[in-house]
């Protein structure tokens, strides 16, 4: 498969090549076990790439430290060194947040899997980063509760993960993102000392560190602990399928549920494309003939449900539905999720490659954004399937390529970029969930200008003055902006002219 | 660029320069909270008005100056609100003193804080540099989460000029009871009740009676009434409750006696403390009136996992605001200065120390 290494991303971050591998690894023994310390290349193998694997570099070294103390051994062992960390969860990431630096330490933490208390009485959960997102649900179930924010990773993303990336979900409409769910953070700073940020109540005293920590990809702490809120588990759920034969209805469909008052729990649509895609293996029963499909979620006590469910058909059928089907049970609930939940899957059957963006737009210009992905389609020579939460309107457009054919990958990132760069023109963002990570960098240049781009060093340079932690990520260099070509500068200056171009 | 905003921008610059401080006054009616404001007043009330509102995108733009009685007019319009309901607390509050100072109203527990309802805001920082963070969308994780910076804020980082906000529809029923309990059984009730997917938007509890307020689904709130049992309270007079414990109008909050606000697990025992005391939030949000032992209440409040703040009166000089921990202190005084590095906005009015 086609990748990129350090060297092919164009442009230098930060030079640490002055960190000595010897050095580095003598110091990281005496901070942790032996049996913590990975350091043989087919040992560093396994951690050169995160969710997003055309991106791939190997360490120079992977800790996996079991206790705090041997966290904080190896962040003031690197600290000392002035050596890159990079802290890694599941490496589920979709935007290579956890790609390792060259010059650096992976520090894992599958080893903090932990849950360490759920008070049922409280709604609280206290647990350790690598915690996976769905075994709090699972541990909160006896009780009648559960953890709201539902990543599609779900099953093997960690919690700590969840935190850096801020991470969202079908129902984060109605129930918030993961920093709405989160009560505290404990961490390590790249310094070695502890920093507790949030309590067991409702806010803190002081800036909100909490939500800064919420999609800071690791660049400001190492979280060691985090302690959750949990929700009380709905009665019933039922979903509503509407088809419909134009995309553009669709949308409008979307914004007509919500002007009608109701937010739905979730709120999903797929484009035709996609259905197909999904239908070949999950059968969950789409009508194939239709040019969208939504999905439209309703959940609380049965009465609440029944009179949602009810006024969700009337809008949807207002809007020219051609079909409405009403989930009648669990069963057939579910069914219908399937075949959302298995469009990533569907797009690496059907196509050897595939490439997931994660622009998020106003939900009125999404009619516009589908035709424009279309002409992109043409203009690249490549497929996309689009499925995405229209709810927040937060979309995933999955781009087929076939990376062993020459050419396709650099044409698929092209095509992506033109999506993102779009999603900021259309008054969106580049990323709603995933990360900028390392995939996203060079879009942050458009979206922000360099002033905007100085206060977020400054504000990193707050936790981490040396910029050690997960160095080369989410907030690009000017130089590398300019190297880009999309400084952007407010108020009609010109761009920063002390800057070398190359 | 707008001519009010560059001379701002002007002013904030020259303040730097000059080591002026600046207070960033809206309508001022939050003067009483925090350290006492310092500085010459920067009134943004000359930048106001609906930038944009976008009911089906449920995200309404605001001018910082708008009072927050247009805002809860336009909203309401279309049948929106701000569903965390932020006090006002007098006449002439603008959006930006409400998103400055964080607080959010009887539905916190239920809705989210203000915070949760931050989605971007546009600022100019303590170099007189316009900048613009988050956007109009629900989800965004490019950059760090400035917007989200500014609640609470009470404009010590930056002047915001506009800030986009999350709104959402207004519950279609709205119904509340009334239970004669004392303290330590309301707790106990709301956690239990916190637990079941009831849906309870409010709780206020004080003088052993605690008040319940449903909302949602007119079905969903019809059967938990019939459920919980307790005595229905009329509209008129539930509107009138729920206004008054947003705004501390009601008795409880009247006269010259200090005001703590502890912040609290919602399953905290009650304070062994003397002096009236109510609670909100289902138990997170505590009231406590009269004199206390600074230095031991917030002992006792820290080993409970939460804090207090001298919300209002009282002697400011034990610090208005629960102190922090040596480590976010330094992260907090950084964070200062990467935003306003001549400390031109508001000093001392959330730590004197700064």
């Amino acid at each position: 498969m086609g990748q990129r290494n350090e060297a092919q991303l164009g442009v230098k971050e930060g030079d640490f090549s002055y960190v000595d591998r010897a050095r580095l690894i003598e110091a990281l023994k005496s901070a942790v076990p032996p049996e913590c310390l990975l350091v043989q290349q087919e040992d560093l193998r396994p951690y050169e790439c995160d969710g997003l694997s055309i991106y791939r570099q190997v360490p120079m070294a992977v800790v996996l430290p079991r206790t705090e103390e041997q966290v904080v051994a190896v962040l003031k062992a690197c600290h000392h060194l002035k050596a890159p960390v990079v802290a890694r969860g599941a490496g589920t990431g979709l935007s290579g947040g956890a790609l390792p630096h060259a010059h650096g330490v992976v520090l894992s933490l599958a080893r903090f899997n932990r849950i360490l208390d759920v008070d049922a009485h409280a709604r609280i959960a206290v647990v350790q980063p690598g915690v996976r997102n769905l075994a709090i649900s699972e541990a909160a179930a006896p009780h009648g509760l559960y953890y709201a924010p539902d990543p599609s990773s779900q099953i093997a993303c960690t919690i700590g993960g969840n935190v850096a990336e801020n991470a969202g979900g079908v129902h984060c409409l109605k129930y918030g993102l993961t920093v709405q769910n989160v009560l505290r953070v404990r961490g390590v700073t790249i310094e070695g000392e502890i920093v507790e940020i949030g309590g067991r109540g409702p806010d803190t005293p002081g800036y909100d560190l909490l939500a800064l920590m919420h999609g800071s990809e690791g660049m400001l702490a190492v979280n060691t602990e985090i302690t959750v809120r949990l929700t009380p588990k709905p009665q019933l759920a039922r979903c509503v399928l509407a088809s419909f034969d134009d995309v553009a209805k669709a949308g409008d469909a979307v914004a007509a549920v919500i002007a009608a008052g109701i937010i739905p729990a979730g709120l999903e649509m797929m484009d035709q494309p996609a259905t197909a895609a999904v239908e070949q293996f999950v059968h969950a029963g789409y009508n194939l003939e239709a040019a969208a499909i939504l999905l439209c979620e309703s959940d609380g006590t049965p009465e609440e449900v029944a009179e949602e469910i009810e006024r969700m058909r009337v809008v949807l059928e207002a809007s020219g539905a051609t079909e409405i089907r009403i989930s009648g049970d669990e069963a057939e609930r579910l069914k219908f999720w399937a075949g959302r939940k298995a469009a990533f899957p569907a797009a690496g059957r059907i196509s050897a490659d595939y490439y997931c963006m994660d622009g998020t737009i106003p939900r009125k210009r999404v009619g516009e954004m589908l035709l424009a992905i279309q002409g992109m389609e043409k203009k690249y020579g490549l497929r996309c399937i689009n499925v995405f939460h229209a709810g927040d309107g937060n979309m995933h457009p999955l781009i087929l390529f076939d990376a062993n054919r020459p050419g396709e990958l650099d044409r698929a990132e092209a095509f992506g970029a033109d999506i993102l760069e779009l999603s900021v023109a259309l008054g969106g963002t580049i990323t709603g969930e995933h990360g900028v990570g390392v995939e996203k960098i060079n879009q942050m240049c458009s979206q922000f200008t360099t002033a905007e781009i100085g206060a977020f060093f400054r504000l990193k340079g707050a936790f981490d003055p040396d910029g050690l932690l997960n160095p080369g990520k989410a907030i690009p260099t000017l130089n590398r902006c300019a190297e880009y070509g999309r400084l952007r500068v407010s108020n009609g200056q010109l761009p920063h002219p002390e800057l070398e171009r190359f | 660029m707008n001519s009010q905003i560059r001379e701002w921008c002007d002013r904030i610059r020259l303040a730097g320069q000059s080591g002026t401080a600046l207070e960033l006054r809206g309508g001022g009616t939050k003067a009483f909270y925090g350290h006492a404001p310092e500085g010459e007043v920067l009134d943004t009330r000359a930048w106001r008005g609906v930038d944009s509102y976008e009911p089906t995108e449920l995200v309404i733009t605001l001018r910082a100056g708008t009072p927050l009685t247009e805002v809860a007019e336009v909203l309401a319009e279309r049948g929106q609100e701000l569903p965390f309901e932020p006090p006002a607390f007098g006449e002439g509050a603008t959006i930006g003193g409400v998103v400055a100072a964080g607080l959010s109203g009887p539905r916190r527990m239920a809705v989210g804080s203000l915070r949760d309802f931050v989605l971007g805001c546009r600022i100019v920082d303590g170099k007189g540099e316009v900048m613009r963070f988050g956007g109009q969308v629900m989800k965004n994780v490019a950059g760090y989460d400035v917007s989200r910076l500014m609640a609470g804020s009470m404009g010590t980082l930056a002047l915001m000029l506009d800030v986009s906000l999350k709104v959402l529809p207004r519950p279609v029923a709205d119904f509340s009871l009334r239970f004669e309990i004392d303290q330590a059984t309301a707790i106990n009730r709301l956690n239990q009740w916190g637990g079941q997917p009831l849906p309870i938007a409010a709780s206020f509890w004080h003088e052993g009676a605690l008040y319940l307020r449903l909302a949602g689904a007119g079905a969903a709130v019809e059967a938990a009434v019939r459920s919980l049992g307790g005595e229905a309270l009329g509209d008129d007079d539930a509107t009138r409750l729920w206004r008054e414990v947003r705004e501390q109008t009601h008795p409880f909050f009247g006269g010259e006696a200090p005001l703590w606000r502890l912040s609290l697990p919602t399953d905290a025992p009650p304070q062994a403390v003397t002096g009236a005391t109510a609670l909100e939030w289902g138990g997170a949000q505590r009231w406590l009136r009269g004199e206390h032992d600074a230095v031991a209440l917030r002992k006792a409040v820290a080993a409970a996992g939460g804090h207090a703040t001298l919300f209002r009166g009282g002697d400011k000089s034990v610090g208005v605001f629960h102190p922090l921990s040596p480590v976010v202190a330094r992260i907090n005084r950084r964070i200062k200065t990467a935003l306003d590095p001549h400390g031109v906005f508001g000093p001392g009015r959330l730590y004197r120390e700064d």
